[in-house]
């Protein structure tokens, strides 16, 4: 299952590494990073594959978030198939 | 891939723009269910709901999670209760609305609807006696809704059971008047009422369904405002594109939430319903559409065109975005439910003759409106009439949810807490309607009825 990893907030260190290595340790699978700095906004969009994630997709949802809260930042991640029906034909 | 821009419009939808699925609604046939023991009726019903949705809510919430879009409701919609309970020996019908309010519990949902009877043309015994049982039943349960259908364009209107269902509303405010007369917020009177609605508390699982469906309603008020907001001093044609647009991504997503919960609850797909669903949060209003649209206030002259292209657009939009489109789709115009409508009331701007104008040309009808405690019966069975009579002639669904709120008067506000909000009471036309009302009899099916 392919899915999307948002991440959302002001710039500081070490934001790339944290939460790669999250995704790493529940053997998420990067296939692609995009990533702005508009501002002192950081945005970072990130295509991943859970296929063989180790955990389930909500306890990797909530494993992010808390990622996230702890650099003050927002983090998400949602399955690919809303962003294609939104804004694909 | 997607791209990062497209991404993040679609989050800031979510996060900033209250785009939600409003509904999954759980339509559930109970005609199989009917048994001449009242008692084993509701047992039987009871093990029907919980066996069928015993997986909705659970499975709604796995899809919120995993898609990242809030899943405001998940809810049961059943047989109109009336064509169930008939067959049962007993004057009672209560404890088959205490029977549904169980199995709602149980099951987790918001709400469960379907305490209804179709009676446009005539009452059998039956459905006679579950609309006299309407106010016990809402004032003793918590989660169940009920409406019936008064009229239609095939039929025309009963108007023996508006002269009813006046008194109804009465009385149902009465048993609740601790409540702000929270009972006449779970009813709704219909004309030609549809069978596969998902949005509460008309929501009932038609007699020409299938055993059981899964039925989507959409929102996104939001992010329809926040789109027009980009074309401030645009033409019409502009503003009705936008709006088209909008809709079909926001319908897209209701569409694939409606397929992936039907899958995996392994019940059929029934119909996505465009309905422009306002919330009483900030941000979250038809209103405020209408008004970006270029109106000071909603209720100024100009809102009904405003919103008769903005209904228009929607059903344009989405229809494009759904394989089965269906229950009510068009823009609600609940007061109590919409923050703007809300602030128009309490400014004099908005009037129930406004409001009765603008259900011509939108979905529903008179939505969540309370007006005066001291309202008469013929009153509220005259506001029934008039909006059955703009469903029969227009051909569309109109409805009536009305709350003569007790002890309270115009200038007076109700609080009904959560997605019901709060509503100002509003004024009626103090002109006496009983001689009307008391006549009684069918008014005639319109000549465009004849269509054979």
């Amino acid at each position: 299952m392919r899915a999307i990893v948002t991440v959302i907030g002001s710039d500081k260190v070490g934001i790339i590494a944290s939460i790669c290595s999250l995704l790493s340790k529940y053997n998420v699978n990067i296939l692609d990073i995009s990533q702005t700095l508009l501002q002192e906004c950081f945005t970072m969009v990130m295509l991943v594959d859970c296929s063989a994630c180790t955990i389930s997709f909500a306890d990797l949802a909530l494993a992010l978030k808390a990622q996230g809260e702890e650099m003050v930042l927002s983090v998400r991640i949602q399955r690919e198939e809303i962003f294609d029906a939104m804004h694909r034909i | 891939m997607i791209n990062s821009g497209e991404i993040l419009s679609t989050i800031d939808m979510i996060s900033q723009q209250h785009l939600d699925v409003r509904t999954i609604t759980m339509g559930i046939s109970l005609r199989d269910c009917a048994h001449p023991d009242a008692a084993r009726c509701c047992d039987r019903i009871y093990d029907k709901i919980t066996r069928y949705a015993a997986d909705l809510v659970k499975t709604g919430e796995a899809i919120e999670s995993e898609f990242g879009i809030p899943i405001v409701n998940k809810r049961i919609s059943v047989t109109p209760i009336a064509l169930v309970a008939e067959s049962s020996e007993t004057e009672d019908y209560a404890p088959f609305a205490a029977a549904l309010d169980r199995a709602a519990h149980e099951t987790g949902v918001n709400f469960i609807g379907g305490y209804s009877a179709l009676v446009q043309k005539g009452m059998t015994v039956g459905d006679e006696k579950l609309l006299r049982s309407i106010p016990q039943a809402l004032a003793e349960t918590e989660l169940v809704c009920s409406s019936v259908n008064v009229a239609s364009t095939k039929a025309g209107i009963n108007m023996d059971a508006v002269a009813l269902m006046g008194r109804i509303i009465r009385q149902a405010a009465e048993r609740t008047a601790d409540n702000g007369g929270m009972a006449c917020a779970k009813l709704v009177v219909f004309a030609n009422a549809v069978e596969d609605n998902p949005f509460m508390a008309g929501a009932f699982h038609g007699p020409g369904e299938a055993e059981c469906v899964i039925n989507v309603g959409v929102s996104g008020p939001g992010v329809v405002h926040h789109a027009l907001q980009s074309c401030k001093g645009e033409s019409f044609d502009v503003v009705a594109e936008t709006i088209k647009k909008t809709a079909f991504r926001i319908t897209r997503v209701g569409q694939l939430v409606a397929q992936e919960a039907a899958r995996r609850l392994n019940v059929p797909f029934g119909i996505v319903d465009l309905s422009l669903a306002p919330t009483p949060a900030i941000g979250d209003s038809v209103a405020d559409i209408l008004e970006e649209i270029g109106l000071s206030t909603v209720g100024s002259h100009g809102t009904t065109a405003a919103l008769a292209m903005l209904n228009d657009a929607v059903k344009k939009g989405g229809v494009m975005a759904s394989s089965h489109v269906g229950g009510l789709s068009g823009a609600f115009i609940p007061v109590s439910e919409d923050a703007g409508m809300i602030a128009a009331v309490k400014k004099g701007a908005l009037t129930i003759e406004k409001l009765e104008a603008m259900t011509c040309v939108c979905s529903v009808g008179l939505d969540m409106i309370a007006v005066p405690g001291d309202t008469p019966a013929e009153t509220l069975s005259a506001i029934i009439a008039d909006e059955a009579a703009i469903g029969m002639i227009n051909n569309k669904t109109t409805a009536v949810r009305i709350i003569p709120a007790p002890g309270k008067t115009v200038g007076d506000t109700v609080d009904f807490g959560g997605l019901l909000g709060m509503a100002p009471v509003m004024p009626v036309n103090g002109g006496d309607a009983s001689l009307f009302i008391a006549r009684g009899g069918r008014i005639p099916a319109p000549i465009h009825s004849l269509r054979n």
